[in-house]
């Protein structure tokens, strides 16, 4: 008999702070936090916007225990969030702030375990080339033969650990003493679903009773944007348009997607164990699949047109949720906003759901948020889980109507949710789907 | 009753060489890949050496190499890899093969950065007064001057894309990077999507290289690189008293796991079977392992509890019931003291009498690749009756008394070997691979 597996813990980071409220918030009153970028000048590139969480909205050395804040020097943009997202998922389920904070804990060190999705993360641009700099020779070029010798001393020298895509869990682990299975999956904006999914298959082969589990990223900074340009997946942005509506998923006038900071972490947790420990399970995770799409581009970075692969995903989440197409409410897509990822995710909605497609209400959160990449279904899974809770579904932005869908831009309304399906397909063609219930569905 | 899950297909790339069987006949001759680097002028660098993969053409393995043009080294890895493991295991004759019930999970490393272009526009667009980089000059000066697809291809999941393919692979798929532990994680977590029933094959294995200007550079500012002077083919020395670090190393190991029920049903001929995965994380410290090897030994436990094998009991033979350990043994100073105290945490008096090796001694390591790459290793062990030998162990670490197998290959008869992966970062991963 396989565990029930039940969400009991939110921890979202995004533009608009930490934690679910001033998300929710946001997302109810349709907001969206996507601004000029501000934490350089981007003016150089096609797309100079981006959805930042500002710097001081939360300091890392107050999110983590007195005894670890020396440690927090060698956290780079992603570790930071993430370790503010796992103490807010940590706190909100009940189990504690961390670091031998509680000796009481209702779960076990060895029976936590911790996926989290990463991305390639980009070493600080300042921070390296400064370095680099100093291995310059006569005529001012970078001099390979005297970075060898002694310039790379002016890298600190756990600089290389900043940068590993598994440090998120690492310092996770660290702090939540988190001593079960620890993964670190990075499939781009499929990450944060194959990291729920991997709790899932953790816990139910009992190898862990409750895992942090998500995804986190940011890729604001040069060599990032420099990336997302080349791979096409941008928005170009002008001066004169108003950030706020540069992202318009489904729209046929849709042109590209923009950067978010975040994503956020949750708690995962074998249903039995949480009602032993009286916590209250926010949803059910029924059902999980992921597939791969075939890229067709030269690149092998997006879904061809005929790629069935995000369909596939999702028919596999509803068998194996027992759940039929009619059984869903709502469906939260990655909803990107890039032309060629929005038509493979309308295509599946489309084959999946047949005429009922125009009816099943999208939830759409890039438009709010930013594409959080690695922590993009992260954000999906939050906001899909607070609608469940709520019954509200929240505010769409900026789309114009769409034919064959229901994915306009519309005001947050109340709506009774039973089932919704959460679908992430990323850069490289790993999809994922899961299907979330309320808990006390009949 | 839970599908067995067997091997059956095995391919690799590696410091040594580009197939198996040459690669196993060095292993066996105690042979070093390791050289000074040539990939680019390491000649001022504190540790100028490495194990490189030499003379690799990836155009060979592919059907048609203008669909990978321009894949980045891992991938180009993973594609050699596993397209031996692929024929090898014959389903690419197999006319029933339903592409959504073939999965990948992979341990793949991130491409590499354009080092000479980064560092150029980095040169040009410094602002020393104002101490920071012009970001403008910068967005200009690196569209101009770094390669589109170069960068592009540097994300981890990259080799999943062009496996996919290559290979028409349609099903469940995942890539995880939890660095030196991460293809041996991959491999239990593919083991356990055929459990489960996800899936009938799954593809899995790492690929990885770090031997790069800022990889090199990043390792040797951590002092986790040998320094050794003289013979770089001695430099790596794991569990020698003398070890000062480990020798990178690069390439890729891939396996083809299916359900025994399925390669049954097809004919496939199995070559071992995967009977135990343990995991856990350290939490202990970002830099060091647990002094007491606590996170080793608990992922060696876990590993033989789903394998149903006591660590304590001995065999019919009067051996006990795991045969040799393939050990992490980086030839750093705490990994192969800690991984040491975790065997004999597990195994208490047993310890001694397991044989224990380190073929980083040989073709350096493979980082996120390694775990892959040693888990063929003891299914060649197995099939050959031979154990690869740890090389360059000529001055025995009084506190190190366990059996590495020194110098020397062994005959034996092995049926059961355990392989050991620990990540920087306080990921520990182990298998149980069995005799089919």
């Amino acid at each position: 008999m396989s565990r029930r597996i039940v969400i009991t813990g939110l921890g979202p980071v995004t533009a608009f702070g930490v934690g679910i409220d001033p998300l929710w918030e946001a997302m109810i009153e349709g907001r969206s936090a996507i601004r000029r970028i501000e934490q350089f000048d981007a003016g150089g590139f096609e797309c100079t916007v981006a959805a930042e969480l500002p710097r001081d909205a939360f300091d890392v050395r107050k999110v983590v225990p007195r005894s670890y804040r020396k440690a927090t020097k060698v956290m780079c943009r992603d570790t930071e969030l993430a370790v503010a997202a796992a103490a807010e998922a940590m706190t909100d389920a009940g189990l504690g702030g961390g670091l031998n904070g509680d000796e009481s804990r209702a779960i076990d060190s060895r029976r936590l375990g911790c996926h989290i999705g990463a991305g390639l993360i980009c070493a600080d641009v300042d921070e390296l080339c400064e370095a680099l700099w100093t291995s310059r020779n006569e005529a001012g070029e970078f001099d390979l033969k005297h970075w060898g010798d002694n310039g790379m001393n002016n890298l600190t020298p756990l600089w290389l650990l900043k940068y590993l895509p598994n440090m998120l869990a690492c310092h996770v682990t660290i702090i939540h003493e988190c001593r079960g299975p620890s993964n670190t999956i990075t499939c781009c904006e499929a990450s944060s679903g194959l990291s729920i999914g991997e709790s899932m298959r953790v816990i139910e082969r009992n190898a862990a009773d409750a895992c942090l589990s998500g995804g986190i990223e940011s890729k604001v900074n040069p060599l990032s944007i420099l990336r997302q340009g080349f791979a096409s997946r941008l928005a170009p942005t002008t001066l004169e348009e108003d950030p706020a509506s540069v992202v318009r998923p489904f729209d046929p006038a849709a042109c590209g997607t923009v950067i978010g900071e975040g994503g956020g972490i949750v708690v995962v947790e074998a249903a039995e164990v949480a009602s032993e420990r009286g916590a209250e399970p926010y949803a059910e995770i029924t059902g999980f699949a992921s597939t791969q799409s075939y890229c067709a581009d030269t690149m092998g970075v997006e879904p061809g047109p005929d790629d069935d692969g995000i369909a596939d995903a999702m028919e596999l989440a509803l068998e194996r949720a027992e759940a039929k197409p009619g059984d869903i409410d709502a469906i939260a897509p990655l909803g990107s906003g890039i032309p060629a990822v929005d038509r493979a995710e309308a295509a599946a909605i489309k084959s999946v759901f047949g005429r009922r497609a125009a009816e099943v209400p999208l939830i759409t959160t890039v438009p709010n948020t930013g594409n959080c990449n690695a922590g993009a279904g992260a954000v999906s899974v939050a906001v899909a889980v607070q609608a469940l809770r709520t019954q509200t579904l929240p505010a769409r932005i900026n789309t114009a109507p769409v034919d064959g869908l229901d994915a306009g831009a519309r005001p947050s309304c109340s709506a009774s949710l039973g089932r919704i399906l959460v679908t992430q397909t990323s850069q490289g063609g790993q999809n994922v789907a899961m299907v979330l219930q309320k808990v006390d569905l009949a | 009753m839970t599908p067995r899950v067997v091997v059956t297909g095995m391919g690799w790339i590696t410091p040594l060489g580009h197939d198996l069987e040459t690669v196993w006949t060095k292993l066996v001759n105690g042979e070093s890949g390791v050289r000074p680097i040539v990939r680019f002028d390491a000649s001022t660098f504190p540790t100028s050496f490495a194990a490189e993969v030499r003379d690799y053409d990836f155009r060979k393995y592919v059907r048609n190499p203008a669909m990978h043009e321009g894949a980045a080294m891992n991938t180009q890895f993973a594609l050699g890899a596993a397209r031996q493991a692929w024929d090898q295991s014959g389903l690419g004759s197999y006319d029933a093969l339903d592409p959504r019930r073939i999965g990948m999970y992979l341990g793949a490393g991130e491409g590499v950065l354009d080092f000479a272009a980064y560092a150029s526009v980095a040169m040009k667009t410094w602002d020393p007064d104002a101490g920071r980089v012009d970001t403008v000059a910068w967005a200009r000066e690196a569209a101009a001057t770094m390669d589109r697809r170069g960068e592009i291809g540097q994300e981890p999941n990259m080799p999943l894309s062009h496996l996919a393919r290559e290979f028409g692979i349609r099903g469940p798929a995942c890539n995880c990077l939890t660095a030196c532990a991460a293809s041996t994680q991959a491999i239990g977590e593919a083991v356990d999507i055929l459990r489960r029933g996800d899936a009938d094959v799954m593809i899995s294995g790492g690929t990885h290289t770090m031997i790069h200007v800022l990889g090199v550079t990043g390792f040797i500012r951590l002092t986790a690189l040998s320094r050794q002077g003289g013979d770089c083919t001695r430099a790596a020395r794991p569990f020698d008293r003398r070890r000062s670090g480990f020798v990178m190393g690069e390439g890729a190991g891939m396996v083809v796991l299916e359900t025994l029920e399925h390669a049954e049903k097809r004919g496939a001929v199995p070559l071992a079977e995967i009977v135990g995965y343990g995991s856990s994380a350290d939490a202990f410290r970002i830099t060091d392992m647990h002094p007491q090897g606590l996170g080793p030994a608990a992922a060696i436990i876990d590993a033989l509890n789903q394998a149903g094998l006591d660590p304590h009991a001995l065999g019919e033979d009067g051996r006990p019931l795991v045969h040799y350990i393939s050990a992490h043994g980086t030839g750093t100073q705490e990994n192969d003291s800690v991984e040491t105290l975790a065997i004999k945490h597990v195994f208490g008096a047993n310890a001694r009498r397991i044989p224990i090796s380190s073929i980083k001694s040989m073709m350096g390591h493979l980082i996120a690749a390694a775990g892959a790459v040693e888990l063929i290793t003891c299914i060649l062990a197995i099939r050959h009756k031979t154990l690869p030998p740890t090389v360059n162990l000529d001055s025995p670490d009084p506190e190190l008394d366990l059996d590495y197998v020194p110098n020397v290959a062994r005959k034996a008869e092995i049926e059961v070997c355990l392989s050991d992966s620990f990540g920087f970062g306080g990921q520990n991963d182990t298998l149980v691979v069995r005799k089919i």
